[in-house]
């Protein structure tokens, strides 16, 4: 699975993406599993509640998503369009 | 990224060039059942509150998410409004103090219409698409924070 990283949080993890293995089956899950893996993503995902996540590119609210099926994961923080 | 849904054009682009607004409405205007055109379109400020002079202002994206996010945003507002035309264009890439960054175009039959819309468009786009500022002074860099009102603000809609 390809996750990425936008904004403050690409530069705290220090790659724009990776490939990963993911054993995780929700969004949730997968946060709890990188933080599992190396100290930068503690770091990374501290402030929980400034964390937006998009699955296939689409925007999603609840940390419970289903991501089995997905291809991509990103995270970043709230968005400053416009 | 373009496409049309009842007789409305809609078009997005992402783009690290410039656009000219001129060339943009002249397009808009060859239609002639367009009553009206409002336009919106947003500069880089010299300042973003901090006492030091902006050097320049670094606009990060999602390349392929961005322009399906405006569009979901532009469709929203066609199914709001009696619309003919939307274009957007969003600049990423680094920018100078009175560049362009944004511009959102409505066209309508009616002012009223056009007004809503391109307002609607460019609250949405503050909150909802996938772009982050961060702005650059001669001795600090700081990823611009988004405003709680901007989120609040969409529940007004």
């Amino acid at each position: 699975m390809k996750i990425l990283y936008f904004s403050w949080l690409r530069e705290k993890i220090g790659v724009p993406f990776e490939e990963v293995e993911v054993r995780s089956e929700t969004v949730g899950d997968l946060i709890k599993e990188l933080i599992n893996q190396d100290h930068k993503y503690e770091l990374a995902f501290e402030d929980i509640k400034s964390i937006r996540v998009a699955v296939d590119q689409k925007i999603i609210q609840d940390f419970n998503v289903s991501i089995k099926n997905a291809r991509e994961v990103a995270f970043f923080p709230p968005m400053t369009g416009g | 990224m373009h496409q049309t849904i009842k007789k409305c054009y809609i078009s997005v682009n992402v783009q690290k060039l410039d656009f000219d607004i001129n060339s943009e409405i002249k397009k808009i205007k060859s239609n002639k059942i367009i009553g009206g055109i409002v336009n919106f379109t947003g500069i880089v400020r010299n300042s973003g509150g901090e006492k030091e002079e902006l050097v320049s202002l670094e606009l990060e994206h999602y390349p392929g998410m961005t322009e399906k996010a405006i569009m979901l945003i532009c469709e929203d507002a066609q199914k709001r409004w009696n619309l003919n035309f939307i274009r957007v264009i969003h600049r990423v890439g680094r920018l100078f103090s009175g560049d362009n960054i944004v511009l959102v175009l409505t066209a309508s039959a009616h002012r009223k219409e056009a007004f809503k819309s391109a307002e609607f468009i460019m609250d949405f786009l503050k909150s909802r698409a996938p772009i982050w500022k961060k702005e650059h002074y001669r001795t600090h860099s700081s990823w611009v924070q988004s405003k709680e009102e901007d989120e609040l603000i969409l529940n007004d809609w």
